[in-house]
């Protein structure tokens, strides 16, 4: 089966700081690939340098069997590109931005309106296409900036943070117009800093942190490698913590992680410990600390991370709410 | 649901197509951004009246000549700077909202997205450059020389244009962002001030003058001057309408080759 994607030891440095330290991945055709990661975990670099706007300088990287850098003209012609900000032009509508588009990627005047108004459909924007963009929300820019990637016709769709900033109800929006496309063939590159993202849309999942690939594999295999859920405890009581914590220590598993500042106390749950979180939990009754609240909720990128790599994210305060759907 | 036409997905619109799309989308783009239009239209003619009225008693008359007749040939070469300093903005717009990204990520032709800026600026400012003209015909300047000089003059103008759009692109290229390009305007300021554009240079101290008489809009502004003021400015500018002339389009030569040279390598260069 040919690749899509083919990075080997990629290394990108702007001056002192390294964004990519020698990454390698491979993306199989017919595939959606999330790569995940904190910020300034060099998403948007290796999207770059897939989009051959930047040049790596060291390493190896090939774009549906093409190299970046002799054949960059060729990765042009198969590759459609949503970048971290919406590059649709605000002082034309929405039909403009699309018929612009794919104009440039040659197209006569009626195929590109016919074109343009193809994706007007997909995406819902039939009733806003004659209004300037700088009217549109946020959901509906985003929509657009993805659509112009398509007018062409792309083998490969690359999204840089395709619903970061996004209200909640765009960015389900959003992950439907993208199911949408990869249901009809496209392959899909994405970079996301959720978990939940990279778990709905992707069948591949690479974590990446400074640069570097930290672990690979489809959603259920990652899942499977940090284990099951997450037991947290919310004391209303500083002075309460050390109470908690000792009643939900347990022999031959990681000690209770506290976050002081939040008062929070969190242990590992995984599925096999129903009858240890019964008893976990009436320990924590029996403590008599005062709780403020108490959930069994999915691991945090950062938790991923620490699972995966005994490390926390070079970023941790930045990502500390997203979480992954068990399958 | 319509489907995507298939079988397209090579393409790619070759120069003068994609000149002609991006120059159409810069100028609808220029037009729908009211402020932006009254800004090019009022700047020179709000400065050109300030002179004329606040400070053109006060400067008098050089050589025999109104001031209003030797400082309008001036204004509408400065004109030309102020207006295609936007170029340098525009596109740091375009770099900071990625859509020059985008064009680089597509298969189309590097030179035509800084051509279509510059056939649409060049454009626009033909239109500016006229209105400004007219303004300075309303406050008093006369052609002392055949309408031919002055048409001549015009086009002259325009060619400068054409090299100081070259120079803003990489000026915008360069600066990446917004604010940083609009901090150039300052430099315009300071280059335009430091010519013969406003004043005579003989009235400038030593080390001043020096600078300015060797830099190009001095020699554009004399070009103009003379071609409008034809025999009246052989006297105080020393030469005649043709030194000027060709030592303005030296000057535009050289800056249209070198920045369009700089501006494309940064352009096709991969960024960062
Ligand atoms: N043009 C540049 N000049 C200097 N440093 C850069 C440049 N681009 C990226 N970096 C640095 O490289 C590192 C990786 O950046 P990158 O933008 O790839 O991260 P990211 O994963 O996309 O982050 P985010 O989630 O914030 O978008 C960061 O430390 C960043 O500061
Ligand atoms: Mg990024």
């Amino acid at each position: 089966m040919t690749l899509t994607i083919e990075a080997r030891g990629l290394t990108k440095r702007f001056g002192k700081k390294t964004a990519l330290d020698g990454l390698s991945l491979e993306v199989e055709s017919g595939q959606v690939v999330a790569v995940l990661g904190p910020n300034g975990a060099g998403k948007t670099t290796f999207v770059r340098s897939v989009s051959t706007l930047i040049r790596p300088e060291e390493g190896e990287l090939k774009v549906c069997g093409y190299d970046v850098r002799r054949e960059a003209e060729s990765v042009r012609r198969v590759i459609g590109l949503a970048g971290q900000y919406a590059a649709v032009d605000q002082a034309l509508s929405g039909r403009e931005n699309l018929v612009l588009v794919a104009r440039l990627f040659g197209q006569s005047a009626k195929q590109a309106k016919a074109n343009a108004e193809a994706v007007l459909e997909l995406f819902g924007l039939v009733e806003a296409a004659d209004r300037l963009v700088r009217t549109y929300s946020g959901g509906m820019r985003r929509k657009l900036d993805l659509g112009a990637s398509l007018v062409s016709q792309p083998r490969l769709l690359i999204l840089d943070e395709p619903t970061t900033g996004l209200d909640p109800r765009s960015r389900l929006d959003l992950w439907d117009a993208i199911e949408a496309l990869v249901e009809r063939g496209t392959d899909v590159l994405l970079t996301t800093q959720y978990l939940d993202e990279a778990d709905r849309l992707a069948r591949n999942i690479v974590i990446i942190d400074q640069g570097r690939t930290v672990a690979s594999g489809t959603p259920a295999e990652l899942k499977r490698r940090i284990g099951g859920k997450i037991l947290e405890v919310h004391v209303r009581d500083r002075a309460h913590i050390p109470l908690v914590a000792q009643a939900l220590t347990r022999e031959g598993v990681a000690a209770p992680e506290i976050d002081e500042a939040t008062r929070r106390i969190s242990v590992g749950a995984d599925d096999g410990a129903a009858q240890w979180l019964i008893d976990g939990l009436t320990a924590v009754r029996d403590s008599g600390a005062v709780l403020a609240d108490i959930a069994v909720r999915e691991p945090s990128l950062d938790e991923v991370f620490l699972a995966l790599t005994g490390q926390k994210t070079s970023s941790a305060e930045s990502v500390g709410t997203a979480t992954l759907e068990t399958a | 649901m319509t489907t995507l036409t298939p079988t397209i997905r090579t393409g790619r619109a070759g120069i003068v197509t994609g000149t002609g799309l991006l120059a159409k989308r810069t100028t609808v783009t220029f037009l729908r951004r009211p402020e932006l239009v009254v800004l090019s239209l009022v700047q020179m003619s709000a400065i050109m009246l300030t002179f004329r009225f606040i400070f053109g008693g006060a400067i008098g008359t050089a050589h025999g000549l109104p001031y209003v007749d030797f400082s309008v040939p001036g204004f509408i070469t400065a004109g030309v700077l102020f207006q295609t300093l936007g170029t340098a903005i525009g596109i740091a717009e375009d770099m900071e909202q990625g859509f020059i990204d985008r064009l680089r990520s597509m298969p189309f032709s590097t030179a035509a997205m800084l051509t279509g800026r510059v056939v649409a600026d060049t454009g626009i400012l033909a239109i500016v450059l006229a209105v400004t003209t007219a303004v300075g015909f309303a406050v008093g300047f006369r052609l002392q020389a055949s309408v031919l000089g002055g048409l001549e003059a015009f086009g002259l103008c325009l060619v400068f244009g054409l090299a100081f759009s070259w120079l803003f692109i990489a000026v915008g290229l360069l600066a990446g962002n917004v604010k940083a390009a609009q901090g150039v305007s300052m430099i315009v300021f300071i280059v335009t001030f430091a010519s013969s554009a406003y004043v005579p240079t003989q009235t400038m101290p030593g080390w001043l003058r020096a600078f300015a008489e060797n830099q190009p809009v001095t020699a554009m502004a004399n070009a103009v001057r003379s071609l409008t003021l034809g025999s009246h400015s052989q006297a105080f500018l020393g030469h005649g309408p043709g030194y000027f002339v060709i030592r303005s389009l030296f000057w535009a030569g050289g800056i249209l080759v070198a920045f369009s040279v700089i501006s494309v390598a940064k352009f096709r260069r991969a960024a960062g």
